[in-house]
């Protein structure tokens, strides 16, 4: 830079901008513009902060189809035990006859679909109906866990830390919807955990991915905008046993009176 | 102080002392953060493997495919459930293929005729549809449209047929009552059928004064039933539903 | 074939998938009968402390070393049952104050240290003195080690002992209370199972557990003077005879309060618990702990109780009395020991869908399995029979020889 480039810059208030100032005001301008452009990939990659979510699952009964998909896929997912007596998901199947008999079942959880097809000769009513941890607001079995290896997250999602569990089975006993079981393998509680390795990373649950009906609906309820609040709004909601005021967050939508 | 009470207090400090020290040691460090657990394990959880991509990273190679079968009936079907597992396949795809079921026994588990599955969910007879053909011989898994349009009702709505099949209204083909628009059996739910709203429809063969054979059974259409509509008693499908 | 395949062939109707294994087996039956006793074995000696009937006096050592000896034992079917024991400390330093299995620590180690432990060394303090002084060897040092170096003996120490003993029984009655009373509260805070949520969960199980730890007693007594060649204090075995009976009666009013107000409540469980009753429980429930565990008892009791007997109307000699007496207390353990079987295995035969039934395969080996239960069962009698030789709780043990 020479003394003629640095006469050309118009004076402020009848003063020449010296060379330091001109140097020092073009870099401030540089950081800012950088800080600008780069902040704003940074924003993108902000840490996860689970207090700004809340999350909940609808399903449509009148959606599923009993192929079991998401009974397998759940099982693929979270490397849960084969043998059908270790379930995280599970379907359900009801008969209701024409007498008002219901005779309910659930072969392997569903894991193979349903392979005996149910007979239409006096059928009433048959539906399947998929279950899982209900992630309860107001769970009793994180209330019942002596040492708090269980416990609720604050994105909402009930939690099992196995490395803390003493395997007491207290909280099996006190869930009333038949989520729980105990891990063969470690010999602690397990269950259903919403996929919560998958939707810290803004993916779905294993169930819900595959569920090809889309039966099941994932969200949060903290976002006003998403499958989940359409389904809130647009259908009639119940929960599994609410006379037990655990304040599920499994909403189901057309649930027949008969599905405990 | 007696002599008693010393002793048993220097028993009982020491005890006390000693299980403060134990707790001290043993209390996990992140125990209390963010409640009664160890938040440390939240992390440990978060980090577990992901064995399902999810739709979305398939789209990212597959775009051909993924814009096919986004427009088509599978279009709510994800990818991994046919084709399984995936996130291994994104990482390295050419050491972990992923297997496409081609056999006849796969389609069955969705579209195997069970009348616990909804009224209207497309369904077949496993036996008696195309038999010995694999599905994929007529039916691109990825725009699985049939080849040519369902000629009757019957073909998704299976249980209802089978059931208007053994009723007086045997001989009345469907569309006698349900006005069906063409594009239903393209886009079903995107298109319904309608029903009948009124009792004069009902009447045309069973009033009075109707035409039509005498073994038809006729009421006086407006007082029979009193304030309840036909259907509200009588299922249309099965006029005399018997067991 | 697996066991849980067997299990799952034997389901009828429709239990949820995670329910065909049982959770809770034979060892969670074993720790509140073992509880149970240690808490009806401590009512008992605190009725001569506290409530001075003295005619139970030759019990009253007797029963605080029972207590003791099924105290010890009692973490120990817990300990085997659960799926970490390396990780039971957890229960000491984390635990959630909102579940009530988190008070066992606590509670345990309370009455363990502060009640039971207390009371024992408060009463035997003097004689732990005077036998040291006489003996040789182990049971000298043994003794020496014991009075914790507390060897004063005048006459303000001796009441100092007394009184501190009445008063660590006074405090002891509610500790027995909690102890055994939380068992029935963590069965009758589950809301999700209708057979066990219950108000009168924790006032059952505790009155039953005096019944049994008073029927116990009644047994050890009987034996350990037989085994003496000393004679039989009948008084004493009849005054026993008389509380069991009180006990047993407010014990079964208490349980048919609760049958009779289910029935008529009949809420919708009704259908699947009568399918459980009738069915799977039915030797258990009906047989075992109604008809042999407490009628039967109630009406020899009451045959042989002080109202018939004083008025002529029943007279028995002496030996078919005690006879009686140990028949019916033998009846009564085996029906609280149904009673728990009962509540715990019973509550999870059926499905919280209320849809179904599932079946028990009791083990024979395996850490849950028969023999180790009865190795439980055994054992505190084991480790009384150490006790009753370090500290004799009989009459002439407190005889010493004039002092050197």
């Amino acid at each position: 830079m020479n003394e003629s480039d640095v006469n050309t810059q118009a004076p402020l208030d009848g003063k020449e901008i010296s060379e330091e100032r001109r140097a020092f005001l073009r870099s401030c301008a540089l950081a800012a513009s950088t800080l600008l452009f780069v902040g704003q990939g940074e924003a993108a990659e902000a840490p996860y902060n689970p207090r700004e979510h809340n999350y909940a699952m609808g399903v449509d009964v009148d959606r599923c189809i009993g192929c079991g998909r998401c009974v397998e896929a759940c099982k693929a997912e979270n490397d849960v035990p084969r043998e059908p007596f270790y379930f995280r998901t599970w379907v359900e199947r009801y008969m209701v006859n024409v007498r008002g008999e219901t005779v309910v079942d659930s072969p392997q959880g569903g894991i193979a679909g349903f392979p005996t097809a149910a007979s239409e000769k006096g059928m009433l009513r048959t539906f399947f109906v998929p279950k899982l941890c209900n992630q309860c607001a107001n769970p009793p079995c994180v209330q019942v866990c002596p040492v708090g290896a269980t416990f609720s997250t604050e994105d909402g999602v009930v939690l099992v830390d196995s490395d803390y569990c003493i395997g007491c089975r207290y909280c099996i006993q006190a869930c009333p919807y038949g989520a729980r079981y105990l891990d063969p393998r470690t010999h602690t509680a397990d269950k259903c955990t919403f996929c919560y390795h998958r939707v810290v990373k803004s993916l779905l649950p294993a169930c819900v991915e595959v569920c090809p009906t889309g039966a099941r609906v994932f969200g949060d309820l903290r976002q006003r905008s998403s499958p989940l609040a359409r389904f809130t709004r647009l259908t009639k909601i119940q929960a599994l046993k609410p006379h037990l005021n655990t304040e599920p967050k499994v909403y189901y939508a057309n649930l027949d009176g008969e599905v405990r | 102080m007696p002599q008693q009470l010393t002793r048993l207090l220097i028993v009982f400090v020491a005890l006390i002392g000693g299980l403060v020290a134990a707790r001290h040691y043993l209390l996990p460090r992140t125990l209390g953060e963010k409640g009664h657990y160890r938040a440390a394990v939240l992390d440990a959880i978060a980090a577990r493997p992901v064995r399902y991509a999810g739709r979305e990273a398939c789209a990212v190679c597959h775009a051909d495919v993924a814009e096919i079968h986004g427009k088509a009936r599978h279009q709510t079907v994800s990818c991994e459930v046919c084709h399984g597992p995936a996130a291994a396949h994104t990482e390295a795809p050419t050491e972990h293929k992923l297997p496409a079921p081609r056999e006849r026994g796969y389609c069955p588990l969705c579209h195997g005729y069970d009348p616990s599955r909804p009224t209207g969910f497309p369904q077949i007879d496993p036996v008696a549809h195309n038999p010995l053909k694999p599905c994929i011989s007529c039916h691109n898994p990825h725009q699985p449209e049939p080849p040519h349009v369902p000629e009757e009702c019957r073909a998704c709505h299976g249980q209802i047929a089978r059931m208007k099949a053994v009723s007086p209204h045997v001989l009345l083909p469907c569309t006698r009552c349900h006005n069906t628009p063409v594009q239903h059996k393209i886009t079903p739910r995107a298109a319904l059928p309608d029903k009948p709203r009124t009792r004069e429809f009902c009447g045309g063969c069973h009033a009075q004064g109707a035409s039509g054979p005498k073994e038809v059974p006729r009421i006086h259409v407006h007082t029979h039933g009193g304030r309840y509509l036909c259907w509200q008693c009588h299922y249309p499908h099965q006029p005399e539903l018997q067991e | 074939m697996g066991p849980l395949e067997e299990v799952l062939r034997q389901v009828v109707g429709f239990v949820y998938p995670n329910e065909v294994e049982l959770h809770w087996g034979l060892l969670i039956v074993v720790y509140p009968y073992v509880t149970g006793l240690v808490a009806g074995a401590f009512i008992l000696a605190s009725l001569v402390r506290v409530f001075n009937v003295r005619e139970l006096h030759p019990t009253y050592r007797l029963s605080l070393l029972t207590a003791l000896a099924y105290l010890i034992v009692a973490p120990l079917p817990l300990l085997t049952h659960l799926g970490h024991p390396e990780r039971s400390f957890e229960i000491f330093i984390t635990p959630n104050l909102n579940s009530a299995m988190a008070m066992f620590g606590f509670v345990y180690a309370w009455y363990l240290m502060v009640v039971l432990l207390l009371e024992i060394w408060f009463d035997y303090r003097k004689d732990l003195v005077l036998w040291s002084q006489h003996e040789r060897r182990l049971r000298r040092w043994l003794h020496r080690a014991l009075t914790l170096g507390a060897t004063d003996l005048s006459p303000r120490a001796l009441h100092f002992d007394q009184s501190a003993g009445r008063f660590i029984t006074i405090i002891g009655i509610p500790s027995a209370f909690l102890l055994h009373g939380y068992v029935g509260f963590i069965f009758g805070s589950v809301k999700a199972n209708p057979w066990w949520s219950s108000v009168l969960m924790p006032i059952v199980f505790l009155f039953s557990a005096i019944v049994s730890g008073i029927a116990l007693l009644l047994v050890l007594y009987l034996l350990g003077t037989l085994l003496r060649s000393k004679p039989v204090d009948m008084i004493c075995m009849d005054k026993l005879a008389m509380f069991l009976f009180y006990a047993l009666v407010l014990d079964f009013s208490l349980e048919l309060l609760d049958f009779i107000h289910r029935l008529y409540e009949a809420e919708e469980s009704i259908h699947i618990l009568s399918e459980l009753v009738s069915g799977r429980l039915f030797l258990s429930l009906v047989v075992l702990q109604a008809l042999l565990g407490t009628l039967l008892p109630l009406l020899l009791l009451g045959l042989l109780s002080p109202a018939l007997r004083s008025r002529g109307l029943v007279t028995l000699p002496d030996e078919l009395r005690r006879l009686l007496y140990v028949g019916s207390a033998v009846l009564i353990q085996i029906g609280i020991f149904s009673t728990r079987w009962n509540v715990v295995i019973g509550g999870q035969l059926f499905s919280k869908s209320l849809r179904g039934l599932t079946v028990y395969k009791m083990q024979l080996l395996g850490p849950e399995g028969l023999f180790v239960a009865s190795l439980l069962l055994l054992l505190p009698l084991l480790l009384l029979l150490v006790l009753i030789a370090v500290l004799p709780p009989w009459p002439e043990a407190e005889e010493h020889p004039a002092a050197a």
